[in-house]
């Protein structure tokens, strides 16, 4: 372990607290409002299933259209399990509750991830991307189709106990979890597989058992975003989880850059704010929002960040370096 | 008993018998030249000894276990380790991660251990990281361990996938065609690094290669193949004055 | 028996439209690799565009067809030349993200020029059941399967007779060599765009013609759906999407009209991932095996 990895872990947990404390400070002052509050809420959730959907689009290279039907999954799992916990162990303080819920909804999504992923990805490329959209949509009507759901009706009653601070704190050890992941040696394999697939098992890399690690714990923590969100709004409406919202989580992963968490942190802070600071704009918004996307896209093509991190020693870096090449032409 | 031994390979593609009847034995430390002309089967005898293809029948053994049926990265782990004819690197990474993808196996926290960085993640890591940069040392590769892959010189991407495939620990290690495409400077050092492996390493090596300067100069033993079958085996002097062989590479 | 006859005849003809809209999906992936989500808005808009010629002027069904067919073929070109072409040598999720971009904007360029609530489509085929014995067919339903028909043999002949539809065929194989031999190949994929958003607003205008309405996100669930088609045939293959939209059609009608109308999408889906299960390159697509 060496001094300038503890300095850089130190100097990002500092960070996050001084985020945190600001964001509640300003609460408490009254400069965040509810509305603005439910907004920061929503970026979470969109950085959870980002982050998580970065996990096996960008880090993995398979691509997926179908991650809002893991959201859905953990969101119904992670609501009924709350209603039941509420109805036979009132008793127990929401935080618990919303733990255990997360925690079970987590483990379905995962089991789903893997009972989709086994046979899915066998197949590459588009078509996996093919077949996991035709999933998602099976999830979707599944949903919209069974009693326990609530059907086309949506699930009312759900127990109210998201709230800022935890949203916050699940959302930090999620992408904690992500980004140590992805730089271990698990990380390494399932980044080789990305990268060539036919070497990667030539080198040794057990490629299904990475591709369907990797596929699980995307679909694991797109489930427990989807319980967060769950218990945010407590309501849940099974078209919310269409595919337009599949889409919608992976532009921020390639807009923020494929293989880069911090890219997809960025990105799903502005285009979680984009639309709602476009409201002004009415009728246009949305159209505003989809022709500022074909921009970005069209001169940005690997994403904000392509697949590098956003750290503070790179732009020290960047400055230094400029620094000194302004001083070396001063000396010629 | 010999490190590796085929005997009775075949494959068919359709109605074509890609490889027929081959048979192959190789002692360690040995190194041993599959030569013949374009299409002769060659590369398909390579997919099979590594697992990327089933061949219809025949038996491959690597130190007397029989791999036929294995996956690709299980055979890696019985100890055959090869290069690829258009070069596969993991392109967007660095050198030294190229490497210590290769290395995975000597590591062995677990999935828990590395996401919470428990002690054992640290203590891999650092000697992963060591002995990685110590393993590209012996390439003469230190200097680039930082580079992404794709930027490294053409020469040099060949050294590295060979060095790459080194670091799997294999007894033996299979070269696709390591000349292809370098000029006569790369195939100069190619044939150094070959040498280099000879030394540093106790491996056998087999070796598909178009070039008959470095097929005759470096190999011990030479095995012909043509459409499929085998048509000469000898030492390189004998091969070269074999009139099949004659005859399949200068024509009638 | 009759029933299950006039079905199967329904099943065609939403399996035509399907098609029809397949084959945009189809040409386009063959010849530039991309999953082209804004197909299904430039069907939406072969319909608004007919909307609008037949509210403004009499003429008869056959131009106003041609015109929205033309109007539509011209906006697919100008998507492809601002949004695609640019992205050429991007990564090839870039340009998915884009078209999901063009997607969203003509969806909301419509909701702002026209406003979310449906518009009647004007009755441009006087509907009125034709008998053949106990059989009662609809003209908008035989006229969509005479027109879809048609157009698509008008297809074949065109990529397999004339030059542009050879070069088509040249640079979905392989788009260097193509080059190389002297084909153009930016205006090639023009031509494709432009086709494949003919045959879009065909399908379109006849959609909304048989459901009597138009509206701007009429073009999200038929597309994803032709799309599904287009890969479950086989995708770049035109023969495959042809095959897969009368496919899906069929399993459409059939499942909606016996089994149960909210399971239907659930099925289609279904039978789409048995499909790739199976056969990952759809019905009629070849197997291919990396080289290693």
């Amino acid at each position: 372990m060496n001094k300038n990895t503890i300095k850089s872990y130190l100097v990002n947990f500092l960070a996050v607290i001084i985020i945190f404390a600001l964001m509640k400070l300003l609460m408490n002052i009254g400069i965040i409002n509810r509305y603005y509050q439910g907004i920061i809420v929503f970026i979470l959730i969109n950085i959870i299933l980002a982050a998580s959907l970065n996990l096996a689009t960008g880090f993995l290279g398979q691509l997926t259209l179908g991650h809002a039907g893991f959201m859905a999954a953990g969101a119904y799992v992670s609501a009924s399990t709350a209603i039941m916990i509420k109805a036979n162990f009132g008793w127990l303080p929401n935080i618990a509750i919303l733990l255990i819920s997360l925690i079970i909804a987590g483990i379905i999504s995962a089991i789903v991830g893997v009972a989709i992923g086994i046979p899915a990805l066998r197949l590459r490329g588009d078509y996996l991307a093919i077949i996991t959209l035709g999933f998602g949509e099976v999830i979707r009507v599944i949903i919209n189709n069974i009693r326990f759901t609530g059907g086309a009706q949506g699930l009312t009653g759900i127990p109210r106990i998201s709230t800022f601070d935890n949203v916050f704190w699940i959302t930090v050890l999620i992408v904690f979890i992500l980004y140590t992941l992805t730089h271990s040696r698990q990380g390494r394999a399932i980044v080789s597989i990305r990268e060539d697939e036919v070497a990667a098992e030539a080198v040794g890399v057990k490629t299904t058992r990475f591709k369907v690690m990797g596929f699980a714990i995307a679909a694991s923590f797109a489930g427990i975003g989807g319980g967060l969100y769950a218990h945010y709004i407590a309501f849940l409406d099974p078209n919310t989880f269409n595919f337009m919202r599949s889409v919608e989580i992976l532009v921020i992963v390639v807009l923020g850059g494929m293989g880069s968490l911090t890219g997809s942190i960025i990105a799903a802070i502005v285009l979680t704010i984009l639309p709602e600071a476009l409201r002004s704009f009415a009728d246009y918004r949305l159209l505003l929002y989809s022709f500022l996307l074909i921009i970005m896209m069209i001169f940005r093509p690997a994403g904000l960040l392509g697949t590098s991190e956003f750290s503070w020693k790179s732009i020290y870096d960047r400055y230094k370096y400029r620094k000194e090449s302004i001083i070396k032409r001063e000396k010629a | 008993m010999a490190l590796l031994e085929v005997t009775d390979l075949s494959i068919q593609f359709g109605g074509l018998k890609a490889v027929d009847n081959f048979n192959l034995t190789i002692d360690e430390h040995e190194l041993v030249g599959l030569i013949g002309p374009n299409g002769a089967g060659k590369t398909t005898v390579f997919n099979m000894l590594t697992g990327v293809y089933l061949p219809t029948e025949g038996d491959i053994k690597i130190d007397g276990e029989s791999i036929v049926g294995k996956k690709p990265y299980e055979i890696v782990r019985c100890g055959a380790a090869r290069t690829f004819q258009n070069i596969r690197l993991f392109k967007d990474l660095s050198v030294l991660d190229n490497i210590k993808i290769a290395y995975h196996h000597e590591l062995n926290y677990s999935t828990f251990e590395g996401i919470f960085r428990l002690p054992r993640y640290w203590k891999d890591e650092k000697t992963a990281h060591e002995n990685c940069l110590a393993f590209l040392d012996i390439f003469d590769m230190g200097d680039y361990a930082s580079i992404q892959a794709k930027n490294l010189p053409y020469g040099k991407q060949r050294k590295l996938e060979i060095a790459r495939a080194l670091a799997t620990k294999p007894k033996i290690l299979m070269l696709d065609e390591p000349a292809a495409g370098m000029n006569p400077k790369e195939t100069h050092e190619l044939m150094d690094t070959i040498q280099l492996i000879r030394d540093k390493f106790d491996i056998a090596i087999l070796l598909i290669e178009h070039d008959m300067h470095l097929v005759m100069g470096i190999c011990e033993r030479i095995v012909v193949l043509d459409y499929g079958k085998i048509i000469a085996k000898g030492t390189p002097e004998e091969t070269r004055n074999n009139p099949d062989v004659i005859k399949v590479y200068l024509g009638e | 028996m009759i029933l299950f006859l006039q079905q199967m005849i329904n099943g065609l003809s939403v399996g035509s439209i399907y098609a029809l809209i397949a084959l945009g999906y189809t040409m386009v992936y063959g010849i530039i690799k991309l999953i082209n989500f804004a197909h299904g808005e430039i069907m939406m808009a072969g319909a608004y565009f007919a909307f609008l010629i037949a509210i403004t002027t009499n003429l008869p069904f056959p131009l106003v067809l041609v015109f929205s067919m033309i109007m539509a073929a011209i906006l697919g070109m100008f998507t492809e030349y601002i949004a695609y072409k640019p992205l050429r040598n991007a990564p090839r999720i870039s340009a998915l993200i884009t078209a999901i971009g063009v997607s969203f904007f003509l969806q909301n360029l419509a909701l702002v020029i026209f406003k979310a609530n449906p518009k009647i489509m004007p009755e441009l085929i006087v509907k009125k059941p034709i008998s053949i014995g106990a059989l009662k067919i609809g003209t908008v339903t035989l006229t969509t399967l005479v027109l879809s028909i048609i157009f698509m043999i008008i297809l074949d002949i065109f990529v397999k007779k004339t030059k542009p539809g050879k070069a088509m065929r040249a640079v979905s194989e392989d788009k260097e060599a193509a080059m190389l031999m002297g084909i153009n190949v930016d205006r090639t994929i023009s031509i494709t765009f432009a086709i494949g958003s003919a045959l879009g607003a065909l399908g379109g205008v006849l959609y909304s013609i048989t459901y009597t309405q138009v509206f701007p996100t009429m073009g999200v669930m038929p597309g994803l759906k032709a799309f599904v088609a287009a890969v479950l045939g086989g995708i770049g293959l035109i023969p495959g999407a042809v095959l897969g939209g009368f496919v899906i059609g069929m399993i459409e009608t059939v499942s909606k009209a016996y089994i149960s109308s909210q399971w239907s999408d659930a099925i289609v889906f279904g039978l789409l991932i048995i499909v790739l299960l199976f056969k990952p390159t759809g019905i009629l697509g070849k197997n291919e095996k990396e080289k290693v």
